[in-house]
C-alpha cells in the first residue's frame, strides 16, 4: 500500500486497481488500443490474459465493442489515452454507450499537458468538456493513487457509463489510504478557510494545498476543495465556499472552457453569486517539455496558483 | 416454417414498414422493404428468440447497424409479437417507443441502439466476443447497408471479428446498390464487397436477398463455418414489393402520401395471393 508522500501516477493506480477488481469480480473485461503498457491495463493483462482485450489501434470500434459486451452483463473497461478515448471515440461514446446508457466504464489516462515530451496533439485538455455534455456520464477525475483505487472501486459498483480520467506524472499521495473513503458525487474540504476557496480536481489538488501553505504564510486563509466527481458535480459544497469566503478559484489541468471552471460558475451563476478566477490551459495547446516544466509553464503549479491567487485577490 | 408462410409474414412486414412510415409520415421505406425478407427469416426462422423474454441472456442477437431502416425491424418485431402491430402506427411520434432509430431502452426486442452509421457492427462484434468469453452458445446477427460499409468503423470491427475468430457473429450486408445521394457505385464505389470481406478474413456468402431459398442456405452455411465469421452480400431490391418505390433512390427516405400509400397497400395485397 501507498503512503502519504510516496509519487504515483494514477495511471498506475488504475491498472493495480483493475487488478483486485478482477480478482474480486469474473465479469470485468478490459479493453485496450495497444496501449496497454502506457495505460497499465498491461498488469491486468498478466494477471488475466483471457479477459484482456487489445482491440489494435481502432478506438472507435473499441468503444463500440465495449458497449456490446456490456449489453450481455460483463462490465468492460475500455482504455486509451484521453485524447482517443474522449476525442477520437467522442461520437461512439455518445451514441453507442451514453445514448443507450450502458455500463460501460472508460479508462482514461495520460490526461492533460502532463503527458509532457509527446507534446500538443497527445496533451487532451478537452475531455472533460466534451464528456460533460453527454447525458448521464459521469465523470470521475482522482489527485492521486489513494482516490485513484477508490474510484475505479467506486465506478464498478455504479451502474451507467463513467469516464475516468488519470495522469501520467507521478504525484504525491496527499489522501491517506489508511482511512479515506470515496464517495461519488461529494467534494471534499482537504483545508478549511475563510478568505478564499480553490476548488481543484486531479493532480492540481495536491499543487492547490501547497499553493494554500504559502498563501497562508502571507496572513491569506484560502480553504482548498478537491472535486473528484466533476458529474455529477458537488453544489451544495461550492455553494458553502462562495456564501463562506470571498473569492473562487478553480484548478484544472484542462481547458478553463468546459472543465471544472465552467462547471464551477455554473453553479456559481444559477445559485450564488460570487467572484470566480478559473486557472487552467488558457484556450491554447500545450507543447512539448517535461511534465513539471509544463505545470510551471502554464501556471499549474503550486507557485503557479499562488501567483494568480495573489493577483486576482 | 416453409418458403410459402415465409413469404406471407414478409408481405405482412413490408406492410407494417409502408404502414409505418405513412403514419410518421418520415422515415427510410427503401431499405426497410429491400431488407424486408431478411429480417422475416431473422425472427421467424433463424434465431432463438422469445418475444415473452426478449432479455434472456441465452437469446441469440440481433444489431440493426443501418438504423434507418427502423420501421423493418419494428414491423417484424411487431409481427413477431414483441409488442402490438398497431404501434407501428406512433413511429416517430412523440412519446411513442418507435424512435426514428432503434434504441434498445424504448423498445422491447432491440438489442442495441443504433442509426449512427457503422457503430452498430462493432457492438454486435461485442457481443459475440462477449459469448466467446464465457463460452455462451448464442449467436449474433447484425444488417450493414452497402452504403454503411463506406464508414471506416465496419473495417475496424471486421479486422478485429476475424482476428478473434468470432464464428458466432454474421454480417448481413444488404446491397441495394443505392444511398442517400445515388447509387453506390458512383458516390463512393465499396465493390467488390464480397472480395473486401474475404481479404479481412470472413467465410463470405453471395446470395440473392430477396429469396429464401438463398437466404435458409445462406444462414446454415453460416451455421456450419467453423474458426471465422461470415458475411452474407445479400443483393436486394431497394423498395422491394411497392412497384413506385423499387430501384428509386427518391424513396430512401420519403413517406408516402395517402394516395401513394394506398397504390402500396394494393401492391402488397396482390403478393399476398
Amino acid at each position: 500500500m501507498a503512503a502519504l508522500g510516496d509519487k504515483i501516477a494514477t495511471r498506475d493506480s488504475y491498472g493495480k486497481a483493475l487488478v483486485e477488481l478482477g480478482k474480486k469480480h469474473d465479469n470485468v473485461v478490459v479493453l485496450d488500443a495497444d496501449l496497454a503498457a502506457a495505460t497499465k491495463t498491461g498488469v491486468f493483462k498478466k494477471e488475466f490474459p483471457e479477459r484482456h482485450i487489445d482491440c489494435g489501434i481502432a478506438e472507435s470500434n473499441m468503444m463500440g465493442i465495449a458497449a456490446g459486451i456490456a449489453t450481455t452483463g460483463k462490465v468492460p473497461f475500455a482504455s486509451s489515452f484521453a485524447m482517443f478515448a474522449a476525442g477520437r471515440a467522442f461520437e461512439q461514446v455518445r451514441n453507442s454507450i451514453g445514448y443507450p446508457h450502458l455500463n460501460v466504464k472508460i479508462g482514461a489516462t495520460h490526461a492533460g499537458i502532463s503527458v509532457g515530451e509527446d507534446g500538443a496533439s497527445h496533451q487532451c485538455n478537452e475531455d472533460i468538456a466534451l464528456m460533460r455534455t453527454i447525458p448521464g456520464m459521469t465523470i470521475i477525475n482522482p489527485a492521486d493513487d489513494t482516490e485513484a483505487i477508490a474510484a475505479v472501486e467506486a465506478a464498478y459498483e455504479f451502474d451507467g457509463p463513467v469516464y475516468l480520467r488519470f495522469g501520467r506524472l507521478a504525484v504525491p499521495v496527499i489522501n491517506d489510504p489508511a482511512t479515506y473513503k470515496f464517495e461519488l458525487g461529494k467534494g471534499v474540504t482537504l483545508k478549511d478557510g475563510n478568505d478564499i476557496t480553490i476548488i481543484a480536481t486531479g493532480l492540481c489538488v495536491g499543487e492547490a494545498l501547497a499553493a494554500a501553505e504559502k498563501l497562508a504564510a502571507d496572513g491569506i486563509s484560502a480553504r482548498v476543495i478537491n472535486i473528484h466527481t466533476i458529474k455529477p458535480i458537488d453544489e451544495d459544497i461550492i455553494v458553502k465556499a462562495a456564501k463562506e469566503t470571498k473569492k473562487i478559484f478553480t484548478v484544472e489541468e484542462h481547458s478553463i472552457i468546459g472543465g471544472l471552471g465552467s462547471a464551477v460558475a455554473e453553479v456559481l451563476a444559477e445559485k450564488v453569486q460570487a467572484p470566480l478566477k478559473r486557472i487552467g490551459m488558457n484556450d491554447v495547446f500545450g507543447e512539448s517539455g517535461p511534465a513539471v516544466k509544463l505545470l510551471e509553464k502554464y501556471g499549474l503549479d503550486a507557485a503557479g496558483i499562488y501567483k494568480t491567487v495573489k493577483e486576482n485577490m | 416454417m416453409t418458403n410459402e408462410e415465409l413469404k406471407a409474414k414478409a408481405v405482412a412486414v413490408r406492410k407494417g414498414i409502408v404502414t409505418g412510415v405513412h403514419a410518421a409520415k418520415a422515415g427510410h421505406p427503401g431499405g426497410s422493404l429491400s431488407a424486408a425478407d431478411i429480417f422475416t427469416y431473422l425472427y421467424f426462422e433463424e434465431m432463438n428468440i422469445d418475444p415473452k423474454n426478449p432479455k434472456d441472456p441465452k437469446r441469440d442477437r440481433f444489431v440493426l447497424s443501418k438504423g434507418h431502416t427502423a420501421p423493418g425491424l419494428y414491423a417484424a418485431l411487431a409481427e413477431r409479437g414483441y409488442f402490438p402491430v398497431e404501434d407501428l402506427l406512433t413511429l416517430r411520434h412523440l412519446g411513442s417507443h418507435l424512435q426514428g432509430h432503434p434504441c434498445i431502452a424504448h423498445t422491447p426486442g432491440v438489442d442495441m441502439s443504433s442509426g449512427s452509421l457503422g457503430q452498430g457492427i462493432s457492438a454486435a462484434v461485442g457481443m459475440a466476443l462477449s459469448a466467446k468469453l464465457s463460452n455462451d452458445t448464442y449467436r449474433v446477427y447484425t444488417l450493414l447497408g452497402d452504403g454503411e460499409i463506406q464508414e471506416g468503423q465496419v473495417w475496424e470491427a471486421s479486422m478485429f471479428a476475424a482476428a478473434k475468430k468470432l464464428d458466432n457473429l454474421v454480417v448481413i450486408v444488404d446491397n441495394n446498390g443505392l444511398q442517400i445521394d445515388g447509387p453506390v457505385e458512383e458516390v463512393n464505389s465499396p465493390y467488390p464487397i464480397d472480395e473486401k470481406f474475404k481479404a479481412f478474413g470472413f467465410h463470405v456468402i453471395c446470395i440473392d436477398g430477396n429469396n429464401f431459398d438463398d437466404i435458409r442456405k445462406a444462414f446454415a452455411e453460416a451455421k456450419e463455418t467453423k474458426g471465422v465469421p461470415t458475411a452474407i452480400i445479400a443483393k436486394t431490391v431497394k423498395g422491394k414489393g411497392v412497384s413506385f418505390m423499387e430501384n428509386n433512390v427518391g424513396w430512401h427516405g420519403k413517406a408516402p402520401n395517402d394516395e401513394e400509400y394506398a397504390i402500396a397497400m394494393a401492391d402488397l395485397d396482390k403478393a399476398e395471393v
